[in-house]
């Protein structure tokens, strides 16, 4: 020790910066409770998996992803990609996802187009197409979504067999195995006049902007349609024209049991389609009713003053101040839709829910089948949720 | 590094060090339920039985009007709670579905099984199954409506099929599509109910699961006639109770019980005569069947009266077939004495 510290003065220590080993040391309290709760937390954790996998070991089921590349043997009625009974389950699983984003996107859109009107129509001045969009609402989102698609998919099964099928025009069928199309036998040509659409139409949208720019700048406004019609419509045609212009219809027509060829919607994905917009919609409708009833009425009126016609007022004025309201909730709506579609299960349409079921059945490996589920609605509902976030902060209300 | 950053790892070292000196502590405690041997006690002290049954099958097992169950299943339920509890009353019957009932009997909610289910080498094995006895041989087939003009199999080239998933019934259409090059169109609804009404409203061409299953489902429809079953067996499902594997002394209950049921009839001992039987039948292995000597129910933890009480209460195998198959259409056929030529043969009681 040296001659500093026998120093009575220096033993009163400055101002301490260290932990005190004191429970009145408010840094070493954070500490504690902190590693007690993370070390609670790791624990549980912890517990949680070792005791399962002890559970399955001693049971002597089978765990591991190893399933996924065995062969499948299970029959699947619709897909979108290529499917047979003796690809890997790791190929159904995919079509399973893929059919459950198949009613997903869809539902989204036409409940969407379908819950708008109908929350217009509620608003309208005609008396009697405000009452009856008002008694939809109150109808369809009273009653269980189950037992809205068990009614549709019995009224489809209650349609006449194939043999005498409703034929209301050539070619499109209407029987108790689903609607069939006519459609065009595929080919490379249409895949690429299908690229040129894309590219038409993204080449649209930047014409477009570069025309609203110049538009500022000048105040001349530009006329888009001509070279927007020549770029949608014009393009694709001549790709497909240039490519020899294939084509060869592809119509259902009766052979044995069933309709060969052409396009088909099943009763099971229709049924599913119908009860999950004709749900989703009577809430998307109160939502935009509530969206466009926010906007002050004062708004109405300033509009009209500056001498804007009533579709300009709506477009221009109302809707944008509207939709502020109505993305928040919409999100959730559409949340909703996606995970409603699990109830495809009892209508027989073969969803992911429906797929990973069969396979944990039949492989015996539940945890790994019901992660499987929580991933793929997990990521669904993420890129939703992520989506409708940015869009909804692109129309916020920029503040100055 | 700042400091923030540091006390914050130092935070979560120190947490995950606490971690592992609890977590293995905790992890000792014995798996409820699962393990060796624990289902018996388990059975016993509860003081019921869980048994899993169709959610629904005409003959198998069905709740009627009353919402009591009964079926040729449903016996092998009541034969194990009067072995165990001399008390047909203490089960608690739990319907499954074909896609739940597996993870119904893993997760301990049931302790045994007779539910139409199929022995196969797959479940024996990663499915962590036993399956003790087989009480019922059967083999899939075809139903088709006579309207359809079909008279085998090997015509439903096209055809749309209905058919439960999960089940082997599944797996053995693919299977027996691919060997016959025939192309078909499933329509796959997991509910017994759903799947059946879709069928009937035309859904479907052809309704395909065990040969026992379509009996049962024509003989419910209102119209049987109008509905065939088509002649080709296209598989071998061997049906019976299943239990969790690893737990030998549930397993020989259940196994034991069905011998008990098979051998009864063998031996001609019905629920009308088994008292008579087991006072005065000098037969040797009759004797020891009924408990008359030998102790063989209490090797199997039962009392050795078990056998006497359990053809009491519920009858032979014979007269099980009797009460609730053969009225739907069942013939013995392979499910007939093997003295009579078919493969029901019950170990001896020794």
């Amino acid at each position: 020790m040296s001659d500093t510290a026998a120093d009575p003065r220096l033993l009163r220590a400055p101002p301490k910066k260290g932990i005190r080993l004191s429970w009145a040391d408010e840094k070493l309290r954070g500490i504690v409770w902190q590693v007690l709760v993370v070390g609670v937390v790791v624990s549980i954790l912890w517990w949680l998996v070792s005791n399962t996998s002890h559970n399955l070991e001693v049971r002597r089921i089978a765990t591991g992803w190893g399933f996924l590349s065995r062969e499948a043997g299970l029959p699947i009625g619709e897909h979108v990609i290529d499917y047979n009974p003796t690809n890997t389950y790791a190929r159904a699983l995919l079509v399973g996802v893929l059919n459950t984003l198949k009613v997903a996107v869809i539902g989204i859109l036409l409940a969407t187009v379908f819950g708008t009107l109908i929350g217009i129509a509620r608003l309208s001045k005609n008396w009697l197409l405000s009452r009856i969009a008002a008694t939809y609402i109150e109808v369809i989102r009273d009653l269980p979504l189950l037992l809205q698609l068990l009614f549709w998919y019995a009224i489809l099964q209650g349609l006449p067999a194939p043999r005498q099928s409703l034929n209301p025009v050539t070619g499109v069928f209407l029987s108790n195995r689903g609607l069939k199309l006519p459609w065009i036998q595929w080919q490379d040509a249409h895949s690429f006049a299908l690229l040129g659409l894309v590219a038409g139409i993204v080449a649209t949208i930047f014409y477009a902007r570069a025309a609203r720019a110049k538009q500022m700048a000048d105040g001349q406004p530009r006329k888009v349609w001509p070279l927007a019609l020549g770029l949608i419509l014009g393009l694709p045609l001549l790709i497909w024209a240039g490519l020899g212009a294939p084509f060869a219809g592809d119509i259902p027509a009766l052979r044995g049991f069933n309709f060969q060829g052409g396009l088909t919607i099943t009763p099971e994905y229709f049924a599913l389609l119908l009860g999950l917009v004709m749900y989703t919609a009577a809430f998307i409708a109160e939502i935009v009713r509530a969206g466009i009833q926010s906007v002050a009425r004062g708004q109405w009126e300033a509009a009209e003053a500056l001498g804007l016609q009533r579709g300009r007022i709506m477009r221009l004025i109302v809707l944008p101040q509207a939709l502020r309201v109505i993305i928040p909730p919409m999100t959730s709506q559409y949340l909703n839709l996606t995970k409603n579609s699990s109830l495809a299960v009892a209508i027989g349409y073969q969803d992911i829910v429906s797929i990973s079921n069969t396979t944990l059945n039949q492989t015996g490996q539940a945890i790994e089948g019901i992660a499987i589920i929580m991933a793929v609605y997990l990521s669904i509902s993420l890129s939703i949720s992520l989506f409708m976030n940015w869009y909804n902060a692109r129309i916020a209300l920029v503040e100055r | 590094m700042t400091p923030m950053r540091l006390a914050t790892l130092r935070t979560l070292g120190a947490a995950f060090l606490a971690g592992a000196v609890a977590a293995p502590a905790m992890a000792q405690q014995p798996a409820p339920a699962g393990g060796a041997a624990a289902t018996m006690d388990a059975v016993k002290s509860r003081g019921t039985l869980s048994c899993g049954v169709n959610t629904g099958l005409a003959g198998f097992a069905q709740p009627d009007s009353q919402g009591r169950w009964t079926g040729f299943d449903v016996d092998y339920c009541r034969a194990l709670a009067v072995a165990l509890f001399n008390d047909q009353s203490k089960i608690r019957y739990v319907p499954t579905t074909a896609q739940g009932r597996f993870t119904a009997l893993q997760s301990g909610e049931i302790d045994v099984l007779p539910r139409n289910t199929t022995a196969t080498l797959s479940r024996d094995t990663s499915l962590g199954l036993d399956f003790p006895a087989v009480n019922f041989y059967d083999g899939q087939g075809f139903m088709v409506k006579a309207s359809l003009g079909v008279s085998s199999a090997k015509e439903l080239n096209g055809a749309t099929v209905c058919v439960q998933p999960g089940t082997t019934t599944e797996q053995n259409l693919t299977d027996w599509a691919r060997a016959n090059s025939i192309q078909f169109t499933p329509v796959v609804i997991e509910r017994l109910e759903e799947l059946v009404s879709a069928y009937v409203a035309g859904r479907c061409d052809a309704y395909t699961t065990d040969v026992s299953g379509l009996a049962a489902t024509r003989s419910a429809q209102p119209q049987p006639a109008e509905h065939v079953i088509l002649p080709e067996v296209i598989s071998k499902e061997p049906l019976g109770p299943a239990v969790r594997h690893g737990d030998q002394r549930w397993s020989d209950l259940v196994r034991w019980t069905h011998y008990l049921l098979v051998g009864a009839e063998e031996f001609g001992i019905t629920s009308a005569n088994v008292e008579q039987a087991a006072a005065n039948d000098a037969r040797p292995e009759v004797q020891r069947m009924l408990g008359k000597n030998g102790g063989l129910g209490a090797m199997l933890g039962v009392d050795d009266a078990w056998g006497v009480r359990v053809i009491k209460a519920i009858g032979n195998y014979g007269e099980m077939f009797d009460r609730h198959l053969k009225p739907i259409g069942i013939q013995r056929g392979p499910n007939a004495q093997w003295t009579q030529g078919g493969q029901q043969y019950a170990q001896p009681f020794r």
